[in-house]
């Protein structure tokens, strides 16, 4: 996206300069978000059709910052990382204005041209509208999913050029990996992280300090920073945003870690269902060594730290950390067992430092703002804010950050803006439940709207932080079937290194189906939490011992509802399609016989013109007569 | 005709003997990646990218190239769901069945792909070769749930009847190409 950097090796001042230099006739900027899902939703369309536009206009706009052609502008149109409004994508905001476009499409660019780059006013119908209040938003500071937000780690994710390292540095950026290499021991910045309080994000909640302080005490000279970026979690995208959105931000952190425990490599271990991400660090990395600030004289004090980018192959075992250094070594990925821990025998044998992007991406903010200001934000005992991927049947989906400690009532009524129903429109009845923490989390209900969510909190309720997938489901979802899904991926995902969590997952997995079949009793449910409570005793892994949750908080928080399955054969969604009990409405069914013609078992009879009844003996339950029907007359399938 | 030298020795055959000759692309992955054991997994990949799947005699080439044994290099390019022992098709597409995705219907779109592709039982890529369907556990898209990915490329706000309309376009295209 830019030019080659200045060669050699540049202080951080003349990157920074360079930047100021070349941005301060800027007067405008609009950002085009170019995360996955804007991309996804056409927003590299929309960025060369409002430079064509613009063009067209006779306006000049600077697209390339660093373009040696010396072409000057007041306008600049620049391309973001994620700004984790992706539902509502391709987003595009113009600052100052202050303004943020949604739903942005190629041919409105033409009245963006005219309206706000020439008039300076708001295209209105590009606003975004609050569906409760339905009044127009002008941008991010009255939007109330941003507003209520308070967004730390994302907070450069949606305004810099994530290719831009010249922009990292304008904002502050590596000065903090620069005062640990030039000014502080590894033990002071160990210290600054513990009393942070920092917890890993990934899942664990270790606190970070901890962990870098019992590596840095074991012999070197080789050891190694590992950045987790295997986000296999379904329902989770915040270290994806972070690795498109802020690269630099992740490989300042592994610097500082790097210092602090005496590293001298590191890789960063990326999904590869994340191609956008791959490439993002990639080029991040290419740069931070050209400037300099990797390699083998880092900030010019002759210490080597350099990285290497690693994509994964696709494994959600590979998340766990042992399993992550195996498949670094060109193994299976397989865990080991702890102790020995990572941080004394982890990558190649060596002691290895191993933190979630999310993690990484908060150090350069402790380190550059201190401890103390960083314990402001959050409860107790989990300081900092902590981002969650907020997703299903909620108005507002996206990636948002909130401080430890905040109930979900604000998460899901005031910044996801209340439930939805099967057919998108907002919903007047309440969540059934939140499933949080993906396949090795819980569920949370009604009961625990008020709850301050933290690490300790929720895991005093069986549930778990976990990666920060918050997924929102309305009254139609079937719980039964949600834990078979989770079930269903946790089992797939097993190692099959452990016997209890390679067979006792296939078996819960097996009496699920015959819950949702209708071959279960209540013996069934019982036998189910048995086997649960012994896969999560017995396994050696995170993946194990977690994968029966979604099973065991289902069956906490919804027994009611298993035990319709089992005893009255009934699934009180009507989603088991095995349970369904076909039913012909006789005030609605005209006689019309198109589901008598549809039906491959002949189960429907009746006078033609009259109503028609459906024999249950015969019935297979296959939906067709539903299908057929135009009058809506055959219900329960 | 004059070949690439090959560091692994495999030059004067594979110049002449066409069956060998196909490892020469494997050859210099194996060298760019210094033929060291530990990146097997950048190896198979970078391979895959070639081949589109890993072919069996591929393996063994590579096991003996790294001084592993065959069975350590098979049971690497069976443990990750990306590695595919058999051909993929021209378009592979990744249908999300993360949480997200499922509870807002990926199934249906999956059903639908699959009737819309005449995809049997077990079967994943259509006989022309054209298409391969799968399901992936998250593409970490969720905000656009329902997602599929096209090769590399993501759709968001799926139906399964806007998915059937991308099929429709591929098809399209190839007929036009």
């Amino acid at each position: 996206m830019t030019t080659a950097l200045p060669v050699p090796a540049t202080s951080l001042e003349e990157l920074a300069a360079d930047y100021e230099k070349k941005s301060s006739a800027i007067q405008r900027r609009v950002i085009i978000c170019a995360g996955t899902g804007c991309v996804a939703s056409g927003s590299l369309k929309v960025h060369q059709a409002l430079v064509e536009a613009i063009a067209q206009a006779g306006l000049s706009v600077v697209v390339d910052l660093y373009d040696e052609s010396g072409a000057s502008s007041p306008l600049r149109i620049s391309k973001s990382g994620c700004q984790g409004f992706c539902q509502m994508g391709p987003l595009m905001s113009v600052e100052p204005d202050g303004l943020l476009y949604v739903k942005v499409k190629p041919q409105d660019v033409d009245e963006i041209v005219e309206t706000t780059l020439k008039n300076g006013s708001a295209v209105e119908r590009l606003l975004y509208v609050e569906p409760r209040s339905n009044t127009r938003c002008n941008g991010v500071a009255d939007i109330p999913f941003y507003s209520r937000q308070s967004r730390q780690v994302l907070q450069q994710c949606g305004q810099l050029d994530p290719e831009d390292i010249r922009e990292y540095a304008h904002m502050g950026g590596y000065q903090a990996a620069r005062k640990a290499y030039l000014e502080q021991t590894p033990e002071e910045i160990c210290k600054e992280v513990l009393d942070s309080g920092l917890r890993g994000r990934g899942g664990g909640g270790f606190p970070t300090g901890r962990k870098w302080q019992l590596t840095l005490v074991q012999p070197g000279p080789d050891k190694y920073v590992v950045c987790n970026g295997d986000e296999g979690d379904p329902g989770a995208f915040m270290d994806r945003s972070v690795m498109e959105g802020n690269p630099h931000s992740v490989i300042e952190g592994m610097l500082i870690a790097a210092r602090a425990i005496g590293a001298n490599a590191g890789y960063v271990y990326v999904r590869m269902e994340y191609p956008l991400a791959v490439k993002r660090v990639r080029k991040a990395v290419q740069d931070a060594r050209e400037c300099g600030f990797l390699g083998t004289d880092v900030f010019g004090t002759g210490q080597t730290f350099d990285l290497e980018v690693m994509e994964g192959a696709g494994a959600f075992v590979c998340g766990e950390e042992t399993a992550l250094l195996a498949s670094i070594e060109g193994k299976r990925g397989m865990p080991m067992p702890k102790p020995p821990f990572p941080a004394e025998c982890g990558l190649f044998g060596k002691p290895t430092v191993i933190n979630n992007v999310e993690t990484l991406a908060s150090i350069p903010l402790i380190m550059r703002f201190g401890a103390a200001q960083f314990r402001k934000c959050g409860s107790e005992k989990s300081p900092g804010t902590k981002t969650f991927a907020l997703t299903g049947h909620v108005v507002n989906t996206g990636l948002i950050e909130v401080p430890f400690g905040t109930t979900l009532r604000e998460i899901v009524y005031n910044i996801g803006g209340g439930v939805i129903d099967d057919n998108g429109a907002l919903s007047d009845q309440p969540f059934k439940a939140v499933q949080i923490g993906g396949p090795s989390g819980g569920c949370l209900t009604e009961a625990h709207l008020d709850l301050p969510m933290d690490f300790d909190s929720l895991r005093s309720i069986g549930a778990m932080v976990g990666s920060g997938g918050l997924v929102v489901m309305n009254q139609n979802t079937c719980m039964v079937k949600i834990a078979r899904f989770f079930m269903q991926f946790t089992q797939n995902e097993s190692c099959g290194k452990c016997v209890l969590c390679r067979e006792g997952t296939k078996q819960m997995l097996a009496l699920l189906d015959d819950v949702i079949e209708g071959r279960g009793t209540l013996a069934t449910l019982s036998l189910l939490e048995e086997v649960g409570r012994t896969v999560g005793k017995g396994s050696l892994c995170g993946l194990g011992k977690t994968a029966p949750n979604p099973v065991l908080s289902t069956l906490r928080h919804f027994r009611a509802e298993y035990e319709a399955h089992v005893v009255q054969k009934r699934c009180p969604t009507g989603q088991c399609k095995a349970l369904a009990t076909p039913e012909i409405l006789e005030t609605k069914c005209v006689g019309c016989t198109a589901c008598v013609r549809k039906c491959p078992v002949n189960a429907i009879s009746g006078e033609k013109k009259k109503p028609h009844k459906i024999n249950p003996d015969i019935c297979i339950k296959c939906g067709a007569c539903s299908k057929a029907c135009r009058f809506e007359a055959i219900v329960g399938v | 005709m004059s070949m690439a030298a090959c560091s692994c020795g495999c030059t004067d055959a594979s110049a002449a003997n066409p069956k060998m000759r196909q490892f020469n692309k494997v050859c210099e992955i194996l060298d760019r990646n210094g033929r060291d054991p530990n990146k097997l997994i950048p190896i198979l990949q970078q391979i895959q990218e070639e081949y589109r799947y890993l072919p069996q005699r591929v393996l063994s080439f590579v096991a003996i190239s790294l001084g592993l044994p065959p069975a350590r290099v098979y049971g690497v390019a069976t443990f990750y769901a990306h590695f595919a022992l058999e051909p993929k098709g021209k378009y592979l597409i990744r249908l999300c069945d993360g949480t997200a995705c499922h509870v807002r219907g990926s199934m249906k779109i999956y059903d639908a792909l699959r009737s819309k592709l005449d995809l049997s039982d077990g079967q994943t890529t259509t006989k022309d070769m054209l298409f391969t369907v799968e399901t992936v556990s998250c593409l970490g898209a969720c905000g656009l749930a329902p997602v599929l990915m096209i090769n590399e490329e993501v759709h968001g706000q799926m139906t399964p009847e806007s998915a059937a309309v991308l099929v429709d376009e591929m098809i399209e295209k190839e007929k036009n190409a």
